[in-house]
């Protein structure tokens, strides 16, 4: 029984907006399956003692004061983006793509 | 769509029972956004409040706002709710470019704060408000549509994103169903809202302000034929005041009590309330499910509050306003309706204030809950934001209990105080509005009144006092309304005596 379906892995692909080709949906769902197939296998070798972790380090409660930190400037800040206009990110049109 | 006419609202109410349901964002006042030290203030020139974390540039680590997580708890133990001893924030996945992470930082079903509740009085009744949940998300960035028609989305070539306000902390403070309360839904809705604004603000862990969005109120409705099960909801978003609050819900049961009548069926579905009609429109409906894949933020570790630091929270919160109101009542000796009108209105710390700044409880109630509720009214803004502050109106008093306003005059200068001409003094003294106590002046003007009404005169000299009105008013005309109404009886009847 496949961990992952290749409905599953379409379904996510477009939650992602990737483009994947029917090849690469066979491929992707097979690679996936293993890799969460391995993972499962923890499941089986925990005992009821351990607890699900969700975080590596045994630490909660950390804190930062509400101090303000220097921001990057405009500039540097749209420094990486493929567009800008008027001081902001510029992104293709929102609700097109969705139909 | 169907033609036929919409219910009366009375007939929708009769024949159905709404449950209402409210989810209320708060923006928090902190210095620093949730999750990294830039600042939060409104108004920046747009992306210079970002860094590598708000930007979510590669490597960028998380790492929670003291003040955040303390204002969160504090809202949840004013709101009488369990504060968890363990609970982790969470990823919502989206795909929108109002957060650049592709996902928001939120909490899922690990939320701070559960099992609330708010009390609100209604016609002398009190009704308890169930609060679901109080969680800390972040706020996103802001959208600029291009392109199409007046900034909407619909039509749009192009988006511009603003990320200052993406990462400001967000509270989210969901109530459970409201059932059982009939016709009054839409007040109940504004009172709740009204209330919780008015207790957030107690706390001082936000300003509160739905015209500038750091309030921000989406209202569930459904009908259901009394004995039935609840009907489907639909969600109304963009409700941007406590009076738009009310027009919705009071439109969603007028609308959907339509499609009932005819037989229809309610779709859930979020509409968008139109603030110059008052009814809502549906939003962009979502053709897919949304699916979030929520999953806890492994960037973020666990929130366990020491139950040591939550009881000294619990034990310094401030008086609950509806304590507070109990005690102003007595305190100005009104009527527990006056005083709910009052706090409706909004008008309690602006009156307190009024009254801190020297006018009498009389007459700062008098000013608020009159010509600047009405206007706040008709221009559909907060009283606060009405354009008066309490020491401008505790000057207009003054200048009233001086004798060198009337109440006439005094409404004219508060026009123009709200116009933004000045304080009192300077607008009564710009527009020359005060009160004629020259007793020369207003004694000619008597004299002038009384050759020119012989009639009237000869009536009064026979003892027909009442007659005096009628010259009164002539010479408040000469006057232009500069005078004091009483003196000028005064001077006439001594005159004709």
């Amino acid at each position: 029984m496949a961990a992952i379906s290749r409905e599953e892995v379409a379904h996510l692909a477009r939650l992602s907006r990737l483009a994947v080709t029917e090849e690469e949906l066979d491929r992707f769902a097979g690679q996936l399956d293993v890799i969460l197939q391995s993972v499962a296998r923890i499941g089986d070798v925990a005992a009821d003692d351990i607890p699900p972790t969700s975080h590596s380090v045994p630490l909660t409660n950390v804190y930062r004061d509400d101090v303000v930190q220097p921001c990057l400037t405009q500039d540097a800040a749209l420094a990486g983006a493929p567009d800008t206009a008027e001081g902001r990110f510029r992104v293709p049109r929102i609700l097109d793509e969705e139909a | 769509m169907s033609t036929t006419a919409l219910p009366s609202y009375e007939d929708a109410t009769a024949r159905y029972e709404p449950v209402i349901g409210l989810e209320t964002h708060v923006e928090l006042g902190t210095n620093t956004k949730m999750f990294c030290g830039c600042p939060t203030e409104f108004g920046a020139e747009p992306n210079t409040q970002v860094c590598p974390v708000c930007l979510a540039l590669p490597g960028a680590l998380p790492v929670a706002n003291r003040q955040g997580i303390e204002a969160t708890i504090r809202i949840g133990l004013a709101l009488n709710c369990d504060i968890a001893s363990w609970c982790r924030m969470a990823r919502k996945n989206y795909f929108y470019p109002d957060m650049p992470k592709n996902f928001q930082t939120s909490q899922y079903d690990e939320p701070l704060c559960t099992d609330g509740y708010v009390d609100v009085e209604i016609d002398g009744e009190t009704v308890r408000i169930g609060i679901e949940r109080v969680h800390l998300e972040e706020d996103t960035g802001k959208t600029l549509h291009v392109g199409g028609a007046t900034g909407r989305i619909h039509g749009a070539t192009e988006s511009l994103v603003d990320y200052n306000r993406a990462g400001i902390p967000l509270v989210e403070i969901v109530t459970k169903p409201v059932p059982g309360i009939g016709a009054k839904a839409p007040e109940v809705a504004r009172a709740y809202v009204t209330e919780l604004r008015d207790i957030i603000r107690s706390l001082g862990v936000s300003d509160v302000r739905m015209e500038q969005g750091s309030l921000r109120c989406d209202v569930n409705t459904s009908l259901n034929k009394p004995g039935e099960e609840w009907g489907t909801r639909t969600e109304t978003k963009n409700v941007n005041s406590l009076r738009s609050v009310e027009r919705a819900v009071r439109s969603e049961i007028i609308r959907q009590a339509g499609i009932l009548d005819d037989g229809g069926k309610i779709v859930q579905e979020t509409r968008h309330f139109q603030e110059d009609t008052g009814d809502t429109r549906p939003g962009r409906s979502k053709e897919t499910a949304t699916d979030y894949r929520y999953f806890p933020e492994p960037d973020l570790v666990p929130i366990a509050p020491d139950p040591a630091w939550v009881a000294e929270l619990k034990a310094a919160l401030p008086e609950r306003p509806s304590a507070k109101r109990a005690r102003l009542r007595e305190e100005w000796g009104i009527s527990e309706l006056d005083m709910q009108s009052v706090a409706n209105a909004g008008a309690v710390e602006l009156i307190e204030e009024t009254i801190a700044a020297g006018a009498s409880p009389a007459g700062a109630r008098k000013w608020w809950m009159g010509e600047l509720a009405r206007r706040a009214n008709e221009t559909g803004v907060e009283l606060a934001e009405v354009g008066a502050t309490p020491a401008q109106v505790a000057q207009l008093q003054a200048l009233v209990d001086d004798g060198k306003l009337n109440d006439k005059l005094a409404r004219t200068v508060l026009e123009g105080v709200v116009a933004g001409e000045g304080d009192p003094a300077q607008v009564m003294a710009a527009r020359g509005l005060e009160v004629v106590s020259d007793t020369g002046a207003l004694q000619t003007a008597v004299d002038e009144a009384i050759a020119a009404n012989p009639d009237i005169a000869a009536k009064i000299r026979d003892g027909k006092v009442a007659a005096a009105g009628a010259l009164v008013g002539a010479v408040m005309k000469t006057t232009r309304g500069q005078a004091d109404a009483k003196t000028v009886r005064d001077l006439i009847l001594a005159r004709l005596s």
